[in-house]
């Protein structure tokens, strides 16, 4: 992303104009854009002229609107964002209050502005215009007839493919089913990864899987890729690493990415911080529980005691349409900074996030133990559940 | 009748809320006659206690059983009167264990039909014999039987041998107009509308299940053939394999190298199942590529890889014949990494032969944490297998020593007790599988024979008790593998869970609950016209597309479908656990073949382990070794049994990382 404006004033309102560059860009501005905000940008619209004479034309005109966003959707796959509204500005074609749906394109500036920006959305640019935290890494998670094929982005985990192939198992005389079968599956995943890995992009080629796996396959695919020439895999044959993993699941990848030899070699992606910061958070839970709390109401009681050591909160906390309630997350961020804690906001796109978005979305690690937020947990414990359901469902 | 309900737009919901409660009354309870109800003791009708009811109605005046058609009503109403009413008698704590399990025994024969007063007079009377007692009370009511001929006093006794087809019924024309209303409402006997009027007609031998079933799956009814619908399992069972041996499933587990296939492997030459031709190639291929130790693994290794890399990767099949039994032999990977392929395998077996390495330090490295010797002993005990034979293997590296031998026995001993297995249920043996010592023959070596006098492997195989086969309930069978079969259509294979499968029969398969239909059925390369629980096959279906059905779902009968659900509760046992299971914990949920990735959405509360207590409502986080019940959401639809109803489909495991983390059974499906 590129920002080419700011203009925030004292009272925290004002705009800013960004560029997005990269389909991860669509995604921070999905977190930065609330219902409320209002974008401007430029856009496509159908208008429809009627002359004196009664007939009509309609004409598509590339122009540029400013609307009040009333509803926000995001695909993920496709990384496109489209934007809902009412126009708020006046404008040649189009008139006051007319409803327009902006689709945000890549390379085309938009503006946005907040009625009130608070820190997170601050931070959320700069961080989406750090040019040096895209590293892009492609995992392969596979098992004997079930295989992944993702990308993992800064802030980002994509599933582009999904490859479920039922193999016979071994039978008494009929073996070559069973190889057939395999070399069927080979061939479909070593396709896929052919279709969605960019070699100019990606730096790194994971091939994950429980037993010998990974290897009969890295095998067959070279093979292949001698016999057909595909050259792009034969040149890139340095990038694949082969790394073990229980199952060919998508959450397996949180054991990818904590091993050892790829935490070596891209010690500087959120995703591996995640899984590495939400592993403490278990393993405190294990040794010292009154020192490891989740849900909304046991943090906020452990932040107004400022015993808060590291906060992890998952970002769709702040997507939520409720401006009160994400002003609430926002303050718990602040006031556990302020405390001097840490705080490691968590993308709901990785496997991590998604596991803490299931945890009520929010967890914390304390400096010292408190025991007495668990003990005041029975007579009230409904709303410690009510909490936890509440962030289920965002 | 239940097509006759407007199902469509039934809350289907409600239909299950009263399904508890349905189990173990009459048929005929929602349609007694006002004056027959204030009888009767009814919970559902808010006569709160049993005891004021008792008060209440303390001189029934008891009518003579012979009177006319209707008092047989009154009559049945009394028997069920004394089952509900009945108090046990005061008894000494041995003779109460006694009785209690004397009772469960005679229930199982009989069913519901015969009041508790009934058999616990009966037991007491023939000192607990189980065999005395059940032939005095069936005879008792096949000579009732023969003098009511009432239709749904048959129904309620069908599990007694249901002959006198010569005699005919003489039902009053009211009486029949009834049964057919009740008949309407329970929606009991889809086929055969007329069936309570003739007398032999069993449909199905469980009544009760019945009635319930086709209201849970009243959703979707399914039209199967009349010859399915009234088929009687236990008796075709009886005709087709009276003559045969029991069939007995053993899994072989143990830790990687322990021994499992080259044991294996060397029983079934010796037992005469590999020729020694095939033997002879074994040997000189391995030969070849200097691994000649791995020749006997190589009857079960099959594919290049587990050859080349000389381990076992899936779970290889092969049988053998004893004296008295079909053996089916299930050897399982040791490996690891292989531990998917080894429930999937475990869970079709019914004994178990664990294989541990004698060699010094071999035993210890696969007993102690994270060797496979622990985790696949409490896996198969949590998958519901309770004989277990040890083999303790290469005991001719350590020079057949006795005390190797006892030390080995004696950790075994004291771990798997506290596993769950009973000291009376396992076994233990030396042997060797690569020399073949005490594999099928006794002892000859001199070193084993001057201490060691107990059976051979064999022998011990020979030993295992067949279990109960849950012939006549609705059929279950999970799908483990699905390949192409010679000739049309393409074939599954997996075993029969409960009930029976014949040709031609109509099948639910899987979530989808799409229809299927029968083909043709083999069993050990031979084809068969029915297979029934327990068994092992194959079977060819028509009328499904190949990708409707995957490996881990379930085939049911389309009468009694079984449920499917994305979220239910679960009672589980955490094992040891790195990291503690708090809410939104990810697992893989093992059930059955199935392996699908699951959430932990809620933990409901933490039990004491022995007492079933509720220890803590909501608990934050599931420690090590603790009980709870949870509920686990899957992110596509399942079929799951409660684990009440069915006890084979009603246990999960779960598994993070490569380690079993939890094993349980469900307890609520929503």
């Amino acid at each position: 992303m590129k920002l080419l404006g700011k203009y925030v004033d004292k009272g925290m309102q004002g705009n800013v104009t960004l560029v997005p560059e990269e389909p991860e860009d669509m995604w921070h501005a999905y977190n930065l854009i609330a219902e409320g905000d209002s974008v401007r940008s430029t856009t496509i619209r159908k208008v429809q002229n009627e002359t004196a004479t009664g007939s009509s034309t309609s004409s598509r005109v590339r122009t540029t609107l400013t609307i009040a966003v009333e509803a926000i959707d995001f695909d993920t796959q496709a990384c496109v964002l489209r934007l809902k509204g009412r126009n708020i500005e006046e404008n040649q074609f189009v008139k006051m209050g007319a409803y327009h749906t902006l689709d945000l394109e890549l390379n085309r500036k938009f503006e946005l502005r907040k009625p009130e920006w608070d820190t997170i959305a601050l931070e959320r640019i700069d961080m989406a215009c750090d040019p040096t935290q895209s590293a892009d890494v492609a995992a392969v998670v596979m098992q004997e007839g079930l295989a992944h094929v993702c990308l993992i982005t800064a802030s980002m985990t994509l599933v582009r493919s999904k490859i479920e192939v039922s193999i016979p198992r071994k039978r008494k005389g009929y073996v070559q089913q069973h190889e057939k079968g395999l070399a069927k599956f080979y061939e479909q995943v070593m396709q896929s990864i052919l279709r969605h890995v960019n070699f100019e992009i990606v730096k790194c080629v994971l091939i994950a899987s429980p037993g010998f796996v990974r290897d009969q396959f890295y095998d067959y695919m070279f093979q292949q890729a001698v016999k057909m020439d595909y050259k792009v895999l034969l040149d890139n044959k340095s990038r694949f690493m082969l790394v073990h993993a229980s199952s060919g699941f998508k959450h397996s990848l949180k054991e990818v990415l904590q091993d050892p030899a790829v935490v070596a070699k891209m010690s500087d992606t959120k995703a591996a911080g995640e899984v590495k910061a939400l592993e403490q958070f278990y393993m405190m839970l294990q040794c010292e529980p009154a020192k490891a709390y989740y849900g909304k109401k046991h943090v906020l009681r452990a932040a107004e005691a400022q015993s808060i050591e590291t906060l992890l909160i998952s970002d769709n906390l702040f997507r939520c349409q409720d401006v009160n309630l994400r002003k609430e997350y926002v303050n718990l961020v602040e006031s556990v900074r302020d405390a001097g804690g840490e705080v490691k906001i968590f993308s709901s796109m990785h496997i991590s996030g998604e596991q803490l978005a299931q945890l009520t979305g929010v967890a914390a690690i304390l400096r010292f133990p408190m025991p007495e937020l668990e003990d005041s947990d029975d007579d009230d414990d409904d709303d410690g559940a009510a909490g936890g359901d509440n962030s289920d469902s965002d | 009748m239940s097509r006759h309900r407007i199902v469509r737009g039934m809350d289907y919901n409600d239909e299950y809320d009263g399904y508890d409660d349905v189990y173990g009354h009459s048929v005929d309870d929602d349609c007694v006659s006002p004056t027959d109800q204030q009888w009767l003791y009814d919970r559902a009708r808010g006569q709160q206690s049993m005891s004021a009811f008792i008060k209440k109605n303390k001189n029934i005046e008891e009518e003579a059983e012979d009177d006319d058609e209707d008092d047989d009503d009154e009559a049945y109403q009394k028997a069920r009167r004394d089952s509900e009413n009945f108090q046990m008698p005061e008894l000494d704590d041995i003779a109460q264990a006694k009785l209690s399990s004397c009772v469960d025994e005679v229930r199982s024969v009989v069913g519901d039909a015969v009041s508790e007063r009934r058999i616990v007079e009966t037991s007491m009377r023939f000192d607990y014999d189980i065999q005395k007692i059940l032939d005095d009370i069936l005879n008792e009511e096949t000579n009732k039987k023969e003098k009511e001929k009432r239709p749904q006093k048959l129904k309620l006794n069908a599990t007694t041998p249901a002959t006198k087809s010569s005699t005919t019924p003489k039902p009053t024309p009211t009486k029949i107009t009834l049964s057919a209303v009740k008949d309407a409402r329970r929606g009991f006997d889809i086929a055969s509308p007329k069936a309570p009027s003739s007398p032999n007609v069993s449909g199905r031998n469980t009544p009760v299940e019945g009635g319930d079933e086709a209201g849970r799956g009243s959703t979707t009814i399914f039209k199967v053939s009349k010859d399915q619908a009234q088929r009687n399992a236990q008796q075709l069972y009886e005709q087709e394999r009276a003559t045969q041996k029991s069939h007995i499933h053993m899994i072989v587990i143990g830790h990687v190298d322990a021994g499992k296939s080259t044991l294996m492997g060397h029983l079934l030459y010796d037992t005469g199942n590999v020729s020694q031709r095939v033997m002879h190639k074994h040997e000189q291929e391995s030969k070849k590529l200097g691994k000649q130790s791995f020749m006997y693994a190589w009857v079960l290794d099959e594919t290049g890889e587990e050859r080349a890399r000389g381990i076992t990767m899936d779970v290889g099949q092969s049988r053998i014949e004893t004296k008295t039994k079909i053996v089916t032999l299930l050897d399982a990977p040791g490996h690891k990494d292989f531990i998917p392929n080894m429930i999937s395998g475990a869970t079709q077996a019914d004994v178990a032969l664990l294989v541990v390495d004698a060699t010094r330090g071999e035993f210890e490295s696969g007993f102690e944490l994270g060797g496979q010797t622990r985790e696949h002993a409490i896996l198969v005990r949590s998958l519901g297998v309770n004989q277990l034979g040890v083999v303790i293997n290469k005991l001719d590296t350590v020079g057949w020593s006795k005390e190797r031998f006892q030390e080995i026995v004696h950790k075994l001993k004291s771990f798997l007790k506290q596993a769950g297995f009973k000291e009376s249920d396992v076994s233990f043996t030396p042997c060797s599988g690569l020399t073949g010592e005490n594999l099928t023959k006794a002892a000859q070596e001199p070193a084993l024979k001057a201490w060691y006098e107990g059976p051979n492997l064999l022998e011990v195989i020979e030993h295992f008790k067949v279990p109960e086969r849950a012939i006549d309930r609705p059929l279950r069978m999970s799908v483990s593998d699905i390949y192409k079969g010679t000739g049309s259509g393409f074939c599954i294979s997996g075993r029969i869970e409960t009930g029976a499968l014949c040709v031609n029969d109509k099948v639910l398969v899987g979530a989808s609950r799409e229809q299927a239909q029968v083909k043709s059925l083999s069993m050990d390369e031979l084809t068969q016209t029915s297979v029934f629980a327990g068994d092992q096959v194959s079977v060819t279906l028509a009328g499904i597309d190949v990708n409707n059905i995957t490996v881990g779902c379930i085939i049911c009968d389309p009468q009694m479908p079984i449920p499917v659900t994305t979220r239910f509760q679960c009672r589980i046992i955490v094992f040891n656990v790195k990291v503690p299971i708090t809410m939104g914990y990810p697992v893989l949920l093992h059930h059955q073949s199935l392996i699908e990735p699951a959430v932990v959405c809620k933990l409901t509360a933490s039990i004491h382990k022995s007492t079933g207590e509720v220890v803590k409502k909501k608990p934050r986080c599931l420690g090590q070794n603790s009980c709870a019940l949870v509920e686990v959401e899957t992110s596509r639809p399942i079929c799951i049994e409660r684990y009440s109803d069915f006890k084979e489909l009603g246990r999960i495991m779960l598994r993070v990382a490569g380690v079993t983390i939890a094993a349980g059974m469900v307890t609520k499906i929503r």
